[in-house]
Formats: structure tokens, C-alpha cells, sequence
């Protein structure tokens, strides 16, 4: 059983964000980025079915700052294979782009499964997963908060909004988008994290991101602007806790 | 049976036998043999009858072989690392700083973590703080000091003092005020003090006593590392614990710079503080010795000696107080353990604190640890007969007496 999981880096919201003289983009030189959410989930889902199965656990990453310390932290936790795809990611690749660039280098793999973050919050152009399993040619699910496998196929669970669960079968190989895993992410002690970062192999492929991926083009990136019946309330917590009861109290609310 | 004794000594050793050798290499760790089993660890611990293995306990298990069932229980993450058992132990065993820190330690190898313990690691590995806030930010606290604080990076010159300031006075909007009134102290009394800002990383003591041993010296690493960028006389910290760390643990990591914690250092200006202390603060004051203050380092009188300074001040002591004072519960990650150990307690050390408080009729509880703060007032807001209890840092109420305007 081959697992592959190729995680994505997003601009960590802890930064404040300026947009780029271009207007198109956020100013990268001042994003720090980290790994998604969602692909921690997809990772740890992984090396939980590896535990359970035998699998073996390959995890694919582009070549941006922290890839490395990421790469490592996932071998901390289990994976056996690390491979960073080498080209400008730095610079910022639409989702269509990155899952052209996996599409190109997961074959040779032969998966069994490859598992996604369900999503990014920089998914501007639609998700990896999906497009993904169309460049592969394979079934995607999506919104997984559990797999199991078993032959030939995989039993997983299916978040619909409401609160309601579909179990489904789905024949393998297929894409699956891990909305979260059946356990939280494992902590890995800093001590472990520090020998992987030095015996870690990580293989470097050559990869390429397509000139044209087919990603929507970005018009115009820009603040939130205040609309005209709104009002920004301006000053310290007083202020504007003061200025919130008199409107609540307008209101009649209060 | 010689066959018996050749396999036998081939056999890796097993974890029980790891734990109980390696604990007595530590300063004075092999008192651990000398346990008497009598109790009184379990007994003093505030939060020991929620414990699977107290320290006396954990010994035992240790003395059975059985260390397995302590890392299968998670009942050690009660442990607020407050030196209580440590200080009444007849054998003198090195209880916190030993056992029940290798205990965690081995929780956390083996991934037995409470999620927002997880969480506050995490951040600490990343930001180089526990409350997950930009490294960028840390100096934004210092806006619109006056004078502005030196920030060595930026002044490119030594100073006598650099100003540890910590996680919490450079993050936390409560905690942020006791910075605040430190800053002016120190500029009253024309201390030439600088901070690290942005180079500033958490101290990490405290993710050392929750078990992240690699996290506390890769971030010690970087501390060191941004110390020895500057001149300076010696460092002061607003936090015990940074105090602590630097004091007692960075040495042997080859970091070692003469450091005090800002009553130390204050109570020595005491003569030149005095004359500046004009403003009456009109009030019955209690004080709540910080664990890593007063138990682990000794440091009793120096807070007493500002707080009695301040003109109109009446000091009078809670039942537990200097030895055997009560933790506020932030201690050894118990910062990031709130929602588990009130889970497991289903109430806080820092609400019974506020009670002793209370009971001596103090109108402010008066703190010198940052984590303090914040606990007590949100424990004064559930204590139906605490409304009229102030929680306040030792420099704020300094800060208050002095002869200026307030901000
Ligand atoms: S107080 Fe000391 S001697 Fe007594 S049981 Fe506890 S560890 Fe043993
Ligand atoms: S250090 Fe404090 S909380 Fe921990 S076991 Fe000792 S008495 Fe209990």
C-alpha cells in the first residue's frame, strides 16, 4: 500500500499582510509561510493508516521556506519517503499550477491513495484535490474525517453540512481531501524533530510550474473597503465599548 | 541459570530502568533511593489527591519496576511544578526539578499530551512564544514610552542592564501594563537599561518543567546566542521563571550572565527608589510569593521591602505564605492546561488563592510574577465575595505611587 501526501504551504495569518506594488498579490517579500492546516490532518491520517496497514508513507512538498523543518517533522511522525519538488514556489503558485506539479511527479509513485487538505485559505482558484484527481485520472472525495482501508478500496466518512455523515466506498487508487483525521496531529517532541532534521533524507525532484495551469488571473487584490452604511468605530477598548452601548441602546436594544 | 544471566544482561534496558538510573545522575538524585515513603510530597501537593502518582507514589511505581502505568496515566500533567513537595521532603529528594519533570518528559516522548498543552509547544516552536503571537511584535508594547525604550539591535551600544522582558509583559494586553510601569521605574530612577525586542525568544522554562526539554534549549540556544550580540552589565527579568532559566538552567548550556529579577534589583535601589514614592497608596496589601521566586530561589524579603515602601500601605500575610506559599496554578505548564486540570479539579488553586486573600480583608493582592495577574483577576471575577479585590504587579503599584502623571 502506497500513500502519498502532498502538503501546501499557506501565508501564516499571525503576519499582517500588505499587497504588492502590482496590486495582484500579497507582498511576499513580508508572508511567512506554514503548513496548512488541513495537510497536518492529511499527513496524520496517513501515518495512522500506516500503523494500521503497513503502508508506506511518502510526503511530497514544493521547495519553500520551512520546507525542510515540515519535511522533517513528518518523518518524526512516520513518513518514509520525503520529496521536495524544486522550483520558484516561493514566489506563489496558483492551486492549479501546484496540482499540475504533483500531477507530474505522483505517478512514478504508484499510489495506492494520495490524501490533501481538504483545503487552504489561499485557495483562490479552487483546491488541490480535486484537480488533482482529474490530472490523475482518479476518483476524489472530498470533506474526510476518517478512513479505513479495505479491498481494493477505501471505507471513509463524508462531512455534509448539518451535521450529517455518508459512509462511502471508494475504489482504489483515488484522491481523498482530509477535512480532519481520525485522531488530532500527534505532538512530536522538539528532540525527535532536531535528530530528523539531521538524518532526514529528503529527495530532491526537478518539477515545473506550467506557464499556463489554467488558474483564474487575478484582477485586483485589495483591503476590505468600508461600504457606505458602515461605520468603523475607531479607539481604545473604552471608547469602543462606549460608543457599542449607545448604538446598541439607538437600537433599542439595550 | 548462567544461560539466564547472559541473556539477561544482553536486554536493553527498559524504560523503568532508564527513568530511575537516569534520575539519579541529576544534582543530589540519588536522595531518591532514600525515600521513606512517608507522604508528606502527596500530601503538601495542591492538587495531589487528583494525582494517579504523586512524587512519593511515582517513587514507588519506580521502586516496582512498574514506571509503565505513570506514562499510561495522565494524571502527572496536575503538576503545576511548584516546589511544594520538593521543599518538605525529609530526604530532600529533588522532586519538581527531577522526577516529576522526567515524568513529563516521558509523557511527552510517548505523545500523551493534553491538546492545548500542544498547542502552546507548538506556538513556542514557531513564534518563539507560547501565545502564538508574531516574533515582530514582541516590542510593539513599548510604543509610546517615554523616553523610549533602547531596543540594542536598533542602539548599537552597551548598556548596563538588559531588560529580559518576557513572553507575557511583551504579549499579553493585561500583563503589558506591568512593562509599562517598569519601563517608567527604571527610566526614574536613570537606569541605562536595553531590551532584545524582536531577537527576545521565550525563556521556555516553563515548556522545560511541561517535559519540551528540546524546545527549552533550542530556544535557550537563540537567547544565548542574541545575548552575546550586545554589551550589557548584567539582565533583569519581570518573569521568575525567565529568572529561573537564566539563573540556574542556561548555564549549563554554556549561557551564563549575572541576572536578577526586577524586585532584586529594585530592593538595592531602594534609598534612591524611596523619595519618588510620593503618592499615597491608601490599602491593606497581601503578597503571593511566585513559586520561582520565593521556594525555588529563595527570594522572600526584596518584594516585601518595595511593597512596604509605598507610603499608606499596610502588608499583611495569607495563611500560606513565603515556604509554604500556594501556587497560582501557571506553574510547569499549567498555563496551558487550564481546561484539562479544571476538568479533572473542577476548580482552580488560583480561586482558592483569592479566598486566603480575601480572608485577611486585603483590598489588593499584590503579584511579581507575570503569569499572576491575569490568573487571579479572572479568578476575583468568580468569587462572589472577592468584587472589591485588586490584583496588581509589585511595579504597578510602584508605578502608581511615583510623583508623575499617570499615562
Ligand atoms: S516526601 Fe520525600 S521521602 Fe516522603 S514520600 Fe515524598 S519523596 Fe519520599
Ligand atoms: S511540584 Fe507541586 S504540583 Fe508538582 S508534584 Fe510537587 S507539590 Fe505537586
Amino acid at each position: 500500500m502506497n500513500i502519498v501526501v502532498p502538503i501546501n504551504f499557506v501565508p501564516d495569518l499571525v503576519e499582517e499582510f500588505s499587497i504588492a506594488d502590482s496590486g495582484k498579490d500579497l507582498d511576499r517579500e513580508w508572508v511567512s509561510l506554514m503548513l496548512n492546516e488541513f495537510d497536518d490532518h492529511a499527513i496524520e491520517q496517513a501515518i495512522l493508516l500506516k500503523e494500521r496497514t503497513d503502508a508506506e508513507v511518502t510526503v511530497m512538498a514544493p521547495d519553500v521556506e520551512g520546507v525542510d523543518d515540515a519535511l522533517a517533522t513528518a518523518s518524526a511522525r512516520g513518513a518514509d519517503r520525503l520529496i521536495k519538488l524544486e522550483d520558484d514556489f516561493e514566489a506563489g503558485a496558483s492551486k492549479h499550477a501546484l496540482a499540475r506539479a504533483y500531477a507530474a511527479a505522483i505517478p512514478a509513485l504508484q499510489p495506492d491513495l494520495v490524501l490533501t487538505g481538504v483545503q487552504a485559505h489561499d485557495d483562490l482558484d479552487g483546491t488541490v484535490g480535486p484537480l488533482l484527481a482529474e490530472y490523475l485520472g482518479m476518483p476524489y472525495v472530498g470533506y474526510i474525517s476518517g478512513v479505513e482501508i479495505g479491498d481494493g478500496a477505501a471505507l471513509v466518512r463524508k462531512e455534509y453540512p448539518g451535521g450529517l455523515i455518508a459512509e462511502m466506498e471508494v475504489m482504489l487508487p483515488a484522491v481523498l481531501g482530509i477535512q480532519a483525521a481520525d485522531q488530532p496531529p500527534r505532538y512530536v517532541a522538539f528532540s525527535k524533530i532536531r535528530q530528523a532534521m539531521q538524518s532526514a533524507e529528503i529527495t530532491e525532484l526537478e518539477a515545473e510550474i506550467p506557464e499556463d495551469a489554467g488558474a483564474a488571473a487575478v484582477v485586483r487584490m485589495y483591503l476590505p473597503e468600508t461600504g457606505e452604511r458602515a461605520e468603523m468605530i475607531e479607539g481604545d477598548e473604552e471608547e469602543v465599548a462606549s460608543r457599542l452601548v449607545e448604538l446598541f441602546e439607538q437600537a433599542g436594544i439595550l | 541459570m548462567t544461560v539466564l544471566v547472559t541473556a539477561s544482561t544482553t536486554q536493553p534496558p527498559t524504560l523503568n530502568d532508564a527513568v530511575y538510573s537516569g534520575l539519579q545522575l541529576i544534582e543530589n538524585g540519588e536522595r531518591i533511593r532514600t525515600c521513606l515513603q512517608c507522604g508528606t510530597c502527596s500530601g503538601i501537593c495542591p492538587f495531589g489527591h487528583l494525582m494517579d502518582y504523586p512524587p512519593g507514589k511515582m517513587i514507588a511505581a519506580l521502586r516496582a519496576g512498574a514506571f509503565e502505568r505513570v506514562v499510561n496515566s495522565d494524571s502527572v500533567w496536575m503538576c503545576v511544578s511548584c516546589y511544594a513537595c520538593t521543599q518538605v521532603c525529609p530526604a530532600q529528594i529533588p522532586l519538581t526539578p527531577g522526577l516529576m519533570t522526567r515524568a513529563k518528559e516521558e509523557m511527552l516522548l510517548a505523545g500523551n499530551v493534553p491538546e492545548e498543552l500542544q498547542h502552546a509547544l507548538q506556538f513556542s516552536q514557531r513564534y518563539g512564544n507560547p501565545l502564538g503571537e508574531s516574533p515582530r511584535k514582541r516590542a510593539a508594547w513599548t510604543k509610546g514610552l517615554d523616553p523610549p525604550a533602547t531596543i540594542l539591535g536598533k542602539a548599537k551600544r552597551p548598556v548596563d542592564v538588559l531588560w529580559f522582558v518576557g513572553d507575557y509583559p511583551s504579549y499579553h494586553p493585561r500583563v503589558q501594563r506591568t512593562a509599562r510601569a517598569l519601563a517608567k521605574i527604571l527610566a526614574i530612577l536613570d537606569v541605562d537599561f536595553g531590551i532584545l525586542g524582536r531577537e527576545e525568544q521565550s525563556d521556555a522554562d516553563s515548556q522545560r518543567l511541561a517535559g519540551e526539554r528540546g524546545l527549552f534549549e533550542m530556544l535557550a540556544e537563540k537567547n544565548g546566542r542574541a545575548f552575546a550580540k550586545y554589551q550589557f552589565g548584567e539582565i533583569i527579568t519581570t518573569d521568575p521563571h525567565a529568572y529561573n532559566a537564566l539563573k540556574n538552567e542556561y548555564p549549563a548550556l554554556g549561557i551564563s550572565y549575572p541576572v536578577r529579577h526586577y524586585t532584586q534589583f529594585l530592593a538595592e535601589r531602594i534609598d534612591q527608589l524611596k523619595p519618588h514614592l510620593r503618592r499615597e497608596v491608601k490599602a491593606r496589601i497581601t503578597f503571593h510569593d511566585p513559586c520561582y521566586l520565593g521556594r525555588a530561589n529563595g527570594v522572600y524579603d526584596e518584594p516585601r521591602a518595595l511593597l512596604e515602601a509605598i507610603p499608606g500601605v499596610t502588608l499583611v500575610e495569607m495563611f500560606h505564605h513565603r515556604q509554604t506559599s500556594l501556587c497560582c496554578g501557571g506553574g510547569g505548564g499549567g498555563m496551558w492546561l487550564d481546561g484539562f486540570q479544571w476538568e479533572k479539579a473542577r476548580s482552580r488553586i488560583s480561586e482558592w488563592r483569592v479566598q486566603e486573600a480575601i480572608k485577611v480583608n486585603a483590598d489588593i493582592l499584590a503579584v511579581a510574577c507575570p503569569y499572576e495577574t491575569p490568573r487571579f483577576e479572572d479568578a476575583v471575577k468568580t468569587a462572589a465575595n472577592g468584587a472589591h479585590l485588586v490584583v496588581k504587579d509589585i511595579a504597578e503599584l510602584l508605578a502608581e505611587s511615583l510623583d508623575i502623571e499617570e499615562e
